[in-house]
Formats: structure tokens, sequence, C-alpha cells
């Protein structure tokens, strides 16, 4: 099979009117799939809904060929992990010890920590470069260093497929770069990546496909030098710009251009 | 410090943490030491070694009658009730993220004291039926707080502010009970509402324990769920857990224990409250810390036996003791919080 993970006819919605309609998604295997789109355009809510986290109004999610929702709920965490826009720390806990909380799914009552827990908890802990911090309070962390460690906990996991919402906001440029390339190892490694993003140009430069939402729907949807247009980024986000190709990757850069110089575009 | 001590049988495995062992097991021998002191002296004084005879069954007659028929019941109640306590504190501070989040404070407590009133007052009951009452009246109000603020993820301030409004409002009913009251029959009913091991006797010692022996599988199954959910349900559920049910039925085992430890001894103040917090702060472990509160639990209700009825002059109920500590120990848990900049509401 060559998707694993899709949505079909998914309508998504909280108490209210639909917060996504009737949207068709594939998820690649293998890809590094990035999903932009303005502030609550449905972003999180599809990535839950995808991650069975949320209960669709209508449609459904599909998982290696089987509407997601007929799978034991622990089936499903040993398939996909998903780390969440915003987890709570559970007060004094250390670091070791939440990423050892990513095992969970593999455990049993008398089979508390087996050779391979001890083995993922390390190698998780290895790639995020959060050895060093394992007896340090979570809450004491600095944020760069706390998303390091909840990648951890989603690598602990051992899932293919690993959704990530919104790993980089709030973090600087350089944690953000730090985040984005243990992403990219691990998609190197064959894992599917499907990421929430706020950068358009570190999501051109990192995606294999990049969907773009407005409004629970997609609007476009491919390979981010397909995708990513002038007139694309002025029609989702209202924002007028040039896309030039980026100098160090040749990907898509977005510039965006303020009022003042709104000559400079092209007519 | 954090260290876990792992133990591998085949193919199964067990990890622990060995503070937290240690600490438990400290605890444990503590309440039980001072139990044997508990059983040891009052009226009739019995040394220590006839006190283990008696138990064990080769004292004399009356000996074994002094240590046994009159003592031990008001002594294994009080250890029973503590743990029940402890632990049921310790599930509902940490499903509701908040160290005010305990029985005690949302309502619970008073439910239950609500429904043994309805039953002493005015359905005219005793003895078992009362424990009854006040079993049915917690977990009826359990049903309404559940209802009002529990679905959907524990929302800490809400559910401790209703539970105040809800405690607030029972109390009242139940002065107008007592007032509407005849004299001895008041007299009764606020002896029952001050929580005492006093008058406990074996039946009570079997109803303790038979919940305790019941819920310990469901326990100790979800407990390990309990820790995923501090991470939120989002988190929770993306590693494989039901949130929804795995709250409830948490919630569940939470208010029985502490609505038979109500109907078995009265409404005990503050022990459900600061027995899993002082148990936290000795195991220095994150999570619920179950165990550990359960035996900080039943140390704490005997300790404050012992005091009762040794360390003052008089014979004081044993839920007066807790009360008295217990206040001081709020105090203590807000300034340090306020301290700290943190609120609790
Ligand atoms: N738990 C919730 N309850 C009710 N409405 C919600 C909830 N979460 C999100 N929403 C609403 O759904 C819409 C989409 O939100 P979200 O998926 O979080 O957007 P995004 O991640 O793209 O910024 C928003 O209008 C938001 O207000
Ligand atoms: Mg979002």
């Amino acid at each position: 099979m060559d998707n694993r993970l899709g949505a079909r006819e998914l309508t998504l919605a909280y108490d209210g009117a639909p917060v996504v309609d009737d949207l068709h998604l594939d998820i690649a295997d293998g890809s590094f799939t990035v999903i932009v789109g303005p502030n609550a355009c449905g972003k999180s809510t599809l990535l839950k809904a995808l991650a069975r986290v949320l209960k669709p109004r209508s449609g459904s999610v599909l998982l290696d060929g089987a509407a997601i929702a007929s799978y034991p709920t622990r089936e499903v965490a040993r398939r996909l992990g998903l780390l969440p826009q915003s987890p709570l720390v559970p007060p004094g806990i250390v670091v070791e010890d939440l990423v050892a909380r990513g095992r969970f799914a593999h455990q049993r009552l008398l089979r508390q920590w087996s050779t391979e827990d001890a083995a993922a908890v390390a190698d998780a802990m290895r790639l995020t470069q959060v050895t060093d911090l394992a007896s340090r309070y979570v809450d004491e962390l600095s944020g760069g260093q706390r998303q390091r460690v909840w990648l951890a906990m989603v690598l602990a996991q051992q899932t293919s497929i690993m959704l990530l919402d919104e790993p980089t906001t709030f973090l600087d440029l350089a944690h953000q770069i730090d985040v984005l390339d243990i992403c990219a190892e691990l998609h190197e490694g064959g894992r599917t990546i499907v990421a929430v993003l706020h950068d358009l140009n570190q999501a051109c430069r990192y995606a294999t496909n990049l969907v773009v939402m407005r409004g629970g729907v997609v609007v476009a949807q491919g390979p981010p030098a397909d995708v990513m247009t002038a007139d694309l980024v002025n029609d989702v986000f209202g924002v007028p710009c040039l896309v030039i190709p980026d100098p160090a990757t040749g990907t898509p850069l977005v510039v965006p251009v303020d009022r003042s110089r709104r000559a400079l575009l092209p007519q | 410090m954090n260290a876990h001590l792992v133990l591998r049988i085949g193919p199964w495995s067990l990890r622990l943490r060995p503070r937290t062992v240690v600490v438990s097991s400290l605890l444990v021998a503590a309440a039980l030491a001072l139990a044997v002191v508990n059983l040891s002296t009052g009226d009739f004084p019995v040394p220590f070694p006839d006190v283990l005879r008696s138990l064990f069954g080769s004292a004399s007659d009356g000996t074994a009658y002094v240590v046994r028929e009159l003592r031990l019941p008001r002594v294994a109640v009080a250890m029973l009730v503590g743990a029940a306590l402890g632990i049921s504190g310790a599930i509902f501070q940490s499903l509701t993220r908040n160290p005010l989040g305990s029985p005690d404070f949302i309502g619970l407590t008073v439910g239950a004291a609500t429904g043994a009133l309805v039953v002493m007052l005015l359905l005219g009951g005793s003895g078992l039926s009362v424990a009854a009452g006040a079993l049915i009246g917690c977990l009826i109000t359990f049903g309404v707080i559940y209802l009002l603020a529990f679905r959907r993820g524990a929302q800490p301030v809400r559910l401790v502010l209703m539970g105040i409004g809800v405690s607030t409002m029972l109390a009242a009913f139940d002065t107008l009970l007592i007032v509407r009251a005849k004299l001895e029959e008041a007299m009764e009913a606020q002896r029952w509402l001050i929580g005492s091991v006093n008058t406990s006797t074996m039946v009570e010692v079997a109803l303790i324990g038979g919940a305790l022996l019941v819920l310990l599988p469901p326990l100790v199954r979800y407990g390990r769920e309990l820790e995923m959910l501090s991470l939120g349900d989002e988190a929770a559920i993306a590693h494989g857990i039901r949130a929804e049910r795995s709250r409830l039925v948490l919630a569940v085992i939470s208010v029985t224990l502490a609505a038979v430890a109500t109907a078995v001894a009265g409404p005990i103040a503050f022990v459900a409250l600061a027995a899993p917090q002082l148990a936290s702060r000795l195991t220095r472990a994150p999570g619920a810390n179950i165990g550990a509160a359960a035996a900080m639990g039943a140390f704490l209700l005997t300790a404050s036996d012992w005091i009762g009825r040794r360390v003052l002059p008089l014979d004081l109920p044993v839920g007066v003791v807790t009360a008295a500590l217990g206040g001081l120990y709020l105090t203590w848990l807000l300034a340090g919080e306020w301290r700290r900049g943190r609120q609790l509401l």
C-alpha cells in the first residue's frame, strides 16, 4: 500500500458548525507531509482526528486499509504517534520518566519494562540529544529542550507514522532548526512524518508533500515547488508576496511584501 | 535519586522506585507499631508480648478479649479507613491536577454525611443502615458533580468551586435536619459528624477491608492509566488510553473508597487531602503515588487516634484530631503555594 493513513469525506466538529468539512487526504508512506494554513483553519483538529483523538462527525480515517475506529486504542498507538499542540507536563517528573511513558502502549501490567522498552527510550533520547538531561525536571527546562523531550517521548513509542502539531512554535530559530533536523533525520530513517508548521519557508524546505488548508478544507497539495505560489499565499493568508528560489536549497522562498512596497509586485 | 529497579522473571518485569518502596514500607511499619501501642494501652494495660500473643491466639481469655474484641476493631478501622482516604485523595488530586481536589473538598464527604443524617434523623435507622445512607449520599453527590464538572476532562477550578457550593448547600441542609431533631438524636448525629473510630466493630472492619480488597485489582490496572492521564487527554488517548472511561473508573474507585470510609467512621477531615501530598514529598516521585498515599493515610489516622487517646487528657474522637492537624496543614499548604506564586483557585 502506498498510503497507510488517509481521510475520507471527513467532517469534524466540536459542538457547533463543522471545523473540517468533507475532507479527503492521503498521507503518502515515507513522506514528510507538512500542513500549513492560517490560525484556526482546522489543522490541529485534523491531526487529532488522524490520531483518533477526536471522533469524526461523519466520514472516516483509514489506517492500513481499515477504519481507524475499528482498531483497539492501543493498537492505534503502536502504529501512529501524536505530539499534541500543548501537552501537559505532569508535576515533578524528570526527563527520563517522561520519555519512558512513551512506551505505555507496548507495556503490560506484568511486563512493565522489557529490554526493548529500555532500548527504545535510550535510542529516543540519544536521537533527540536529551540523554544529558535525563534526570532534570521537565518543568525546569527551556522551551527548546522541552520540545526535544516531547519528541523523544513520541519517538520512544516507535511508531512508523508520527503526527506533530506545531513542534517548532515558541522556539527560537536555532531550536526550530534543531527540531526540524531531527524530524528530517527520522524521515530519512523511513518514518512517515506529518507536521503542522507556521513558517512557510521551513515548510517548503523540509516537506516532500505540502498540504495547504483554509477554513477546514485542503486548497492545495503536492510537492512544495508545485504548490507554493504567490497567488496561493495571497489567497490563503491574504499576504501579497514574491516567491523566489531559496538560495540555499532551491525550494520556494516566500518573501512577503508590505503595503508601502506593493509597487514591486509583478502585475 | 530517581533511579528505578527492574525485576525480571522470564517474560515478566516489574519496574519499581526503591525510594518509594522504602518510604511506603517505613510508613506501614510505623503505622503497625503505633497500632500495637494502641492495642496495648488503655484502662487495662496489656504488655506488648501479650498483645502479640492475643493476636496470634495464645493469650489468656481475658487479655485476648480486651485486645481482640475491644481494641482491635478500632485500631484496624483506623488503619484501613486511613489507607482508603489516602488512596481516594491521591486519585482525585491527580485527576483534577489540584492539591485541593480531594473528596473532602469537592463535597463528597458532606454528601455522605447528609445521607447518613437522613437515615438517622428522618428514617430513624441506625448501624448499618446509616452506613448505607452515607454510601448512597456520597454516590449521588458524585453523580451530580460528575455531570456538572467532570466530563470532558476534569476542570479543576470549576470542580473545587462547585464542590464548595455543593458542600455549603448540603451543610445547611444537615444543620436543618439537626435543628429539627429530638435532643438525643441530635447529639447522636452530631457525634457521628465529628468522625470517630471509638465504637467500631468487626462489621466495620469487614466493610472497609472488603471495599479495599474488591477495589484493589481495578486500582492496580487503572493506576497506570492515571499516570498517563496526567499528560492531558490528547496525549493519553494517543498512547492508547480510553481517557473518558478511564477517568470515570478511577473516579468511581476513589468515590467508593471515600464513601465507605465515611460510612464506617464518619466524615474524617483532611486525611484524603494531606496524605497523598505528604507521601509524594517523601517519595519525591511524580504521579499519584497511590501506594505511598495509602500507607501515609494509615499512619496518619493511626497516629491521630493515638494522639486523641493518649496524648490529650480525654479520649477525643479521631476526627477532632485530624481536623485540628489538617487545619494547620491547609494553612501551611496555602501559604507555601502563595509564596511560590501559584494559585490553587
Ligand atoms: N476543544 C475545542 N472545543 C471547541 N472548539 C474548538 C476546540 N478546539 C478547536 N476549536 C475550534 O476549532 C477551530 C479550529 O481549531 P484548530 O484545529 O485548533 O485550528 P488550528 O490548529 O488550525 O489553528 C477553531 O475555530 C477553534 O476555535
Ligand atoms: Mg493548532
